[in-house]
């Protein structure tokens, strides 16, 4: 016999959901702001581009068939499309480069915040937001001041003596790198000051009472426990990084191309709207797999043996 | 209860610890000295803010003194990090690794030693078995209650056998029930495994009931180091006697003295035997304690009288609440029988009679 609590909470649960109407607004928002748009580039990737951008009502696969293979203008022969295979390759690449750096030089700068005293600590997390207030594309043209050949950077690079002539850094990949680190370390930053700052360090010095070392306490209790942080620290800065699109834009000077920019281009001087909605599902599909591979591979690899 | 050897375990050698800067100084210890000697069942009793616990933090290494020596069997480990220390410490808390199992938890000291996979198991299963745990050795430490996460704290710190162990109030979260049945398997524990254990608590009934010795502390201080006996009936200062257990204070003349023992009159005139703090000899107007279990209410006359002002019964026994003569307040406490009614009315004129060998002079 179901107890008294089960019932009325049975019975709660009726009541929600004959209450479906209230719940219209939500799934509105879902179909219209999600699901919808979605449903309208899967559509548009299999129609053909107009000749002004914009498309024609025909049905065609040619946009996802050059989104991996291009036909050569010579003889009509189909072959692997290298720039966009190189440009997936260049996102992915500086996608993941960026993860692990914000990672790197984020998780100490986490424990920093997380370990100072309250006052102190909201004091460093504003400053961590501040960049926030500023546009975008203004810090972007801000790091181009730095890294630029004739910036602060190689400036002092000279007049130091430690190199004699200024080093190329803007519009290769290392420029967009140095920009995205800039830019999404503070995304890196925040989920993993939450993790910490909810840590019980009473467990790190359980850790070294049982004979760990510093390391060891950082690798078998803190790393474990602050986990959820590293997770959505790195889906946090993965995401944007690998559909950035300002910061190759001004950094890598439009030759170094990332997928954003790719995408951008077919909607733009491209005229080829399916082939701009098929990459961009491309990226929405890499972006799944990487999250679903991170999650049961990374993020959970200890419940896999116990 | 089985012969100590007399040698020192720990032993404290004026050990200060002050926390903050300038003008917001606070000492948390003064000058502590003290001995725990292989083997024992130390208590640290206080109240909250007493010292013990940095005391107990000194020891473990988790904070270092400002001044002073520890020795662990002769050598100084006051500048050591506690990963250097063989000594191990169950939290208030417990502070159990959330994301490893009850074995996990267990076996992480000896495998932070580098022990071999086969001795780490079986010593886990020794351990499990000790407190009586070997059903959930590999549950998650979320999914077991809190007595049994009391079990697992105890067990990993036990199973690096460390030449001390620390226990920071390890009992304060459980229920009463359940705090009772601890104590003795904590006590069963410490015999099976011969560690010297130091134990901190503000429970003073705790601490007569496991203790070899006790220390009892007060702002930053050691007031007095004795066995549960020593401590209940001979308190040396005012705030061990309030502490630990109920007390009358009563204010006295010393009439004669004569060695550890003093012939003391009370403020009705009458004499009573009391004892004298080791190596003290008082004069003049002293205080002495009379606990109230050493006091019977007798109709008529005795060493003191008084009103009767209250009478508390509960189950064991009756707290009767007499205003003396002299303003002061006394509690007798008397057991119990079935049939008696305790027989005391509020308001009756009643005597006092102090047990011999009862009456305790205080230092102060």
């Amino acid at each position: 016999m179901a107890s008294a609590a089960e019932i009325a909470e049975q019975a709660g649960r009726q009541d929600v959901r004959n209450r479906w109407l209230l719940t219209t607004p939500a799934l509105a928002i879902i179909f219209l702001a999600s699901i919808g748009p979605l449903f309208v580039v899967v559509l548009y990737s299999f129609l053909t581009p107009g000749p002004y951008g914009d498309v024609k009502w025909e049905f065609s696969t040619d946009a996802w068939v050059s989104v991996f293979l291009q036909r050569d203008i010579f003889d009509d022969t189909l072959g692997i499309a290298d720039a966009h295979l190189s440009i997936f390759l260049r996102s992915v690449r500086l996608s993941f480069a960026t993860t692990v750096l914000t990672l790197i030089f984020g998780f100490p700068t986490a424990y920093f915040i997380a370990t100072r005293s309250e006052k102190t600590q909201a004091l460093w997390l504003f400053l961590i937001t501040i960049p926030f207030w500023t546009n975008l594309l203004i810090r972007t043209f801000a790091v181009q001041e730095v890294i630029r050949n004739e910036g602060l950077l190689n400036s002092f690079l000279v007049w130091s003596g430690l190199t004699s002539a200024p080093v190329q850094i803007l519009y290769s990949d290392w420029a967009i790198a140095i920009g995205m680190i800039y830019v999404y370390l503070p995304l890196m930053v925040l989920p993993l000051y939450a993790s910490m700052e909810k840590l019980d360090f009473r467990l790190v010095e359980a850790g070294y009472d049982l004979y760990a070392t510093r390391f060891r306490v950082l690798r078998r209790i803190i790393i474990p426990l602050v986990k959820p942080g590293i997770i959505a620290g790195s889906i946090l800065v993965f995401i944007p990084s690998l559909g950035a699109y300002v910061t190759p834009r001004v950094l890598g000077g439009g030759k170094q191309m990332m997928l954003g920019n790719l995408i951008e281009l077919q909607f733009g001087a491209g005229r080829n709207w399916p082939l701009g909605a098929a990459l961009a599902l491309t990226l929405t599909v890499i972006v799944t797999v990487a999250l679903l591979y991170y999650v049961r591979y990374v993020a959970e690899p200890e419940r896999r043996h116990g | 209860m089985p012969d100590k050897p007399d040698r020192n375990a720990i032993e404290v050698r004026s050990v200060s610890k002050i926390f903050g800067t300038g003008d917001s100084q606070v000492a948390a210890l003064d000058d502590v000295s003290v001995s725990i000697r292989e083997n024992e069942f130390f208590t640290l009793l206080g109240p909250s803010g007493c010292g013990k616990t940095t005391l107990l933090r000194l020891i473990a290494g988790f904070d270092f003194p400002t001044d002073g020596q520890i020795l662990l069997y002769g050598d100084d480990i006051a500048p050591l990090p506690p990963f250097k220390r063989p000594v191990n410490t169950v939290f208030q808390s417990y502070a159990l690794f959330p994301h490893m199992t009850v074995a996990g938890n267990i076996g992480f000291g000896l495998e932070m030693l580098g022990k071999p996979k086969g001795e780490i198991s079986a010593r886990v299963d020794q351990m499990l078995k000790l407190v009586k745990m070997e059903a959930l050795r590999d549950r998650k430490t979320s999914q077991i209650s809190g007595g049994q996460q009391q079990r697992v704290a105890l067990a990993r710190a036990l199973a690096p056998q460390p030449k001390v162990l620390l226990l920071d109030e390890p009992l304060s979260a459980l229920d009463y029930k359940l705090r009772k049945e601890m104590q003795i398997e904590l006590k069963r524990l410490q015999h099976e495994t011969g560690i010297t254990f130091i134990f901190v608590t503000h429970d003073q009934e705790e601490a007569l009931t496991m203790s070899d010795r006790i220390a009892v502390m007060s702002s930053g201080k050691i007031l007095q180091v004795g066995s549960p006996r020593d401590i209940y009936d001979r308190p040396a200062e005012r705030f061990v006697a309030d502490f630990i257990g109920e007390t009358n204070f009563l204010t006295a003349k010393i009439a004669s003295l004569d060695g550890g023992k003093a012939s003391v009159t009370l403020s009705s005139g009458k004499n009573v035997a009391a004892s004298v703090p080791e190596g003290r000899t008082p004069s003049g107007t002293v205080t002495i304690v009379v606990r109230p279990e050493h006091a019977r209410v007798a109709k008529g006359d005795g060493h003191l009288v008084g009103t009767v002002e209250n009478v508390v019964y509960f189950g064991t026994d009756t707290n009767i609440h007499v205003r003396l003569d002299d303003g002061t307040a006394f509690v007798a406490r008397q057991q119990n029988t079935r049939s008696g009614s305790g027989g005391h009315e509020v308001g009756e004129r009643v005597g006092i009679v102090v047990d011999d060998e009862a009456a305790q002079v205080l230092k102060d």
